[in-house]
């Protein structure tokens, strides 16, 4: 016999999710706390991702896990149910790479102190005004641009207000990165809600996260020559770090104490290594530069996966593609005829997740850190208009993401005894009409926030890292001050 | 990205047998004369009047134009993404083949102009610059692939203006930067720079051979800055040095000596006609320009007869670019030193062919047409060292790179392919804006 039951969605309460009959549940919309414990969601078409597609399915969810899925489930007593028709169910969206959960610093001042502020941001530490900037960096061992031993688990505020804007549009998950400097640390892959930051946590070691971004000519490492030999020179201390460690442990008697250096711990500690490639020049760097330094690489960026798939294929290395598709810029000249390669790269780039798929490489999206995560799903639909299939853009958003990063054992499918994050939809996903009716997280149910007129947009003041790379290009050149001016040219 | 499955192949492309018949062929060390030029597997076989061409060959009629060597340009920085590491000013730890852009359109523009082979270099910006890579123009391929195997590894060095740069508190361009407010200010910093590196080295040099003999039980940590230089005083890394004034080729050339290594090439050396003698007895290179100059102090004292005089006192001369426009045109660069200080056809082509071979330690692989060595080879329709004359063929390897009617007869079909992309990226503006729903102002 069952306690409670209920509710068309959009039958009652006003398009809310609306608990009828039971004692405990007529209280439960003013208690929020105390929310169920057991949902069903019945008569839903169920996009497992990692089984078939049920056409008419039930999901069970008891204490934040799946308990059941399938098509004659029966829904247990005390749960509350939605009746489901004419909705779909899949598992919670996840994005491969974002700083969802991180505070961004506020945005770079426009005049006055940029200079300053960027350097700062490049060294994972920001300088209040009016404090010098730190020194420059001499050389690599001075550790420039490193924080390897920040942990994004550790960084995560629930105040965040991102956060709510990603559950809103059908994300429940995030591979959370650290993205100031060079080496900046290590991701983490969290829920978008919890009781307290401890509990959004579900791993605390997704990747070390580096970049190519460079502080100005005056700082080392100043160029991206200088950005490689710096990442190579650190893995070759780490090696002699280890060997020094282990012979000490093995006996310090006599011994010079190894110095601690808790750069090198943290880059020790990296399952993975996330590594910035956009162009297919830079893709082959990459994976080159893996190679040579014996890591496990992740490439993100990937938009000239469409003329790589094949290299990407054969290094084993996964991707996250980055679904904020090259565009022209909105103020860009109107007379300025681009080159045919731009115009081939704006062409092309939405075709990569599809040859990517096609080549069996294993890839997930993720946008710009600036992108509202809307757009994100909207930026998908042009993957798959350009020939990726739809269960494949789902898994990449879903299964794949949570492969990539070691937690498929606890998420990313709708299967019995995972974590129980799943997005409800009107529609299929990815289509401009589709509407998220609720998110579960946990098994706690989030229903997207109104958008409200002047509310503010939590994503319009992050820059992302290409913004920022872009104005430091703009600030100090490519190549910075030591050309020397001639009529003909350059001197070098 | 063209060609970068074979980067995955161990083996360098072989080629179709090629013969290049009825061609005024200038070998540059062996003559010249008129006749055919065979070319197995990359490499030239057989040359002269007469030759018995391989059954399956392809046969290329050059029609009575002009054959020679590949150019080579001894100092270029094209084909990378980065070029200064100018934060330090001892960057040895860096290396242009980390950065190399093998989808940069100067190379193709550079095999337009007979240029087969560069020696791209790292910036003036430091004392001791980063780590050069000799690079093939090999236009379509990978990064691995430009790279010119069997090449000695070099290093660029930079004396005077630029390394003694020291920047100024009001650098940036919006006033916020400090600057780069390094060491060294002077020319005579510039020459502590290099000798505190190269003691440096010597003592990490030390430190390895005390671990070698097993003196020492763990090994010394790999340092990325001080082991080229380690190589550079055995002899194992070219030193190209970038100068201008006479006084400081001297000075390099003595703390070279003192420290026991070898200036490979001095580069740009607008002042080498005043110190030739010293630069011979010493084994250095010149790299130098034909008339370029006056674009700075220190190089106000630039002649154009400075090619031909340091050639005729025994130093080894070579003329380069430093530019992706003049690397075009060597050949007319080449041809200057005729007019000013007279030198033969012959030595003029020198300049750019064999002497930047020996100079870059790749003469037994490139820098004329003789049998035994890689076909990189060079069809100009008229004598290259005249004004008229224009690249018509390239080879690297016998693999033909560059071929003036191929791109002439492509050019339609890329210009109707960059209408229809750019057509139909009008029309997508157009359709976003159509949806655009009206917004109130709030």
């Amino acid at each position: 016999m069952r306690k409670a039951i209920c509710t068309r969605l959009r039958g009652c309460g006003g398009g809310r999710l609306a608990a009828v009959l039971g004692t405990a549940a007529l209280l439960a919309p003013a208690m929020h706390a105390a929310a169920p414990t057991v949902i069903a969601i019945r008569n839903a078409k169920v996009v497992t991702v990692s089984g078939p597609v049920l056409a008419k399915g039930t999901v069970v969810v008891r204490d934040g896990l799946i308990e059941a899925v399938g098509e004659n489930v029966t829904v247990p007593p005390g749960a509350w149910v939605v009746e489901a028709d004419g909705l779909t169910v899949y598992p919670g969206l996840m994005t491969g790479l974002s700083t969802w959960g991180i505070p961004q610093p506020a945005p770079v001042p426009s005049a006055g102190g940029a200079a300053g502020a960027l350097q700062a941001l490049t060294r994972g530490t920001a300088t209040a005004p009016g404090q010098p900037a730190p020194p420059p960096a001499r050389g690599p061992e001075d550790r420039p641009a490193t924080t390897s031993w920040q942990r994004a688990a550790d960084l995560i505020q629930m105040s965040d207000r991102r956060l709510e804007t990603a559950r809103s549009a059908g994300f429940t998950t995030s591979a959370t990165f650290p993205n100031r400097g060079i080496i900046t640390g290590h991701g983490a892959v969290i829920n978008l809600a919890g009781a307290n930051t401890g509990s959004m946590v579900l791993n605390t070691s997704a990747g070390l996260f580096t970049t190519t971004q460079t502080a100005g000519f005056s700082n080392f490492p100043g160029s991206l020559m200088g950005v490689i030999a710096y990442i190579r020179q650190v893995y070759l201390d780490l090696e002699h770090y280890e060997m020094v460690k282990a012979d000490y442990a093995k006996s310090p008697l006599g011994k010079k104490r190894p110095v601690y250096d808790r750069a090198l711990e943290g880059v020790a500690a990296a399952p993975r290594v996330l590594m910035p490639a956009v162009n297919a020049v830079q893709i082959d760097r990459m994976l080159r530069l893996a190679a040579d330094l014996k890591v496990k690489p992740v490439l993100y960026g990937v938009h000239e996966a469409y003329k790589t798939a094949e290299l990407i294929r054969k290094s084993g290395a996964p991707v996250l593609v980055n679904v904020s598709w090259p565009e022209r810029e909105r103020d860009a000249d109107p007379d300025v005829e681009e080159t045919l390669d731009v115009l081939e790269l704006r062409e092309n780039a939405p075709a990569s997740p599809a040859a990517l798929a096609k080549a069996g490489v294993k890839f997930a999206f993720y946008a710009n850190d600036n992108a509202q995560p809307r757009d994100f799903l909207r930026n998908v639909k042009k993957a798959i208009e350009a020939g990726l299939p739809f269960d494949q853009a789902v898994r990449a958003l879903t299964l794949s993401p949570a492969e990539i990063y070691g937690v498929s054992d606890r998420l990313g499918s709708i299967e019995k005894g995972k974590i129980a994050n799943l997005v409800v939809t009107k529609g299929d996903l990815f289509q401009d009409a589709t509407r998220v009716e609720f998110v579960l997280i946990d098994g706690q149910r989030f229903e997207p926030a109104p958008e409200l007129p002047g509310a503010g947009n939590p994503f319009a003041t992050t820059p992302s890292a290409e913004e920022l790379e872009e104005l430091w290009r703009l600030l100090w050149g490519e190549e910075g001050d030591a050309h020397s001016h001639s009529p003909r040219g350059v001197i070098e | 990205m063209r060609g970068l499955l074979l980067a995955l192949l161990a083996l360098p492309l072989t080629a179709a047998d090629v013969v290049i018949q009825n061609a005024k062929v200038l070998t540059v060390t062996k003559g010249e004369f008129t006749g055919s030029v065979v070319v197995r597997d990359g490499k030239i076989t057989e040359m002269g009047p007469k030759v018995m061409a391989p059954s399956g060959a392809k046969v290329v009629d050059a029609g009575g134009m002009y054959l020679m060597p590949g150019i080579i340009d001894c100092h270029s920085h094209i084909a990378a993404d980065a070029i200064n590491e100018g934060s330090v000013s001892v960057s040895s730890m860096v290396a242009i083949e980390d950065v190399l852009n093998p989808e940069d359109i100067d190379i193709y523009r550079a095999l337009a102009g007979g240029v087969t082979t560069a020696n791209v270099l790292h910036g003036s910006a430091n004392a001791i610059g980063g780590k050069c890579a000799v690079l093939k123009m090999r236009w379509g391929k990978g990064a691995r692939e430009m790279i010119f195997q069997g090449s000695k590894p070099g290093i660029k060095f930079a004396l005077g203006e630029n390394p003694k740069r020291r920047g100024s508190p009001s650098a940036s361009p919006i006033g916020g930067s400090p600057g780069n407010l390094r060491y060294p200010a002077t020319r005579m910093g510039v020459e502590d720079v290099i000798r505190e590196a190269f003691t440096e080295a010597k003592a990490y040099q030390a430190e390895w051979k005390a671990y070698q003999a097993k003196q020492i039980l763990l090994p010394p940590r790999r340092d990325l800055k001080l082991e080229p230089l380690v190589e550079i005083l055995e002899g194992k890394r070219l030193v190209h040095a970038h100068s201008y004034r006479a006084d400081e080729i001297l000075m390099l050339l003595r703390l070279a000596d003192e420290y026991g290594f070898k200036i490979k090439t001095l580069q740009h050396v607008l002042e080498g006609y005043k110190v030739a003698k010293e630069i011979a007895a010493h084994g250095a290179g010149a790299s130098t320009f034909s008339d370029w100059w006056n674009y700075k102090v220190e190089a106000a004292d630039a002649i154009p007869y400075n090619a031909a005089i340091m050639v005729k006192k025994g130093v080894l001369v070579s003329l380069n670019s430093d530019s992706a426009e003049l690397m075009r045109h060597l050949n007319q660069e080449a041809a200057k030193t005729m007019k000013y200080g007279g030198l033969t056809e012959t030595e003029a082509l020198s300049l750019i062919t064999i002497n930047p071979a020996k100079q870059l330690d790749i003469d037994s692989y490139v820098g004329s047409i003789e049998p035994g060595k890689q076909a990189d080879l060079v069809l100009y329709d008229k004598h290259p060292l005249s004004n008229y004359a224009r690249v018509q063929k390239v080879w690297i390897d016998g693999e033909m790179y560059f071929d003036r009617e191929k791109d002439m007869s492509d050019r339609a079909a890329r210009e109707g392919r960059k209408k229809t992309l750019l057509e139909k990226q009008r029309r997508a503006q157009q359709e976003q804006k159509k949806n655009v729903p009206f917004r109130r102002p709030q």
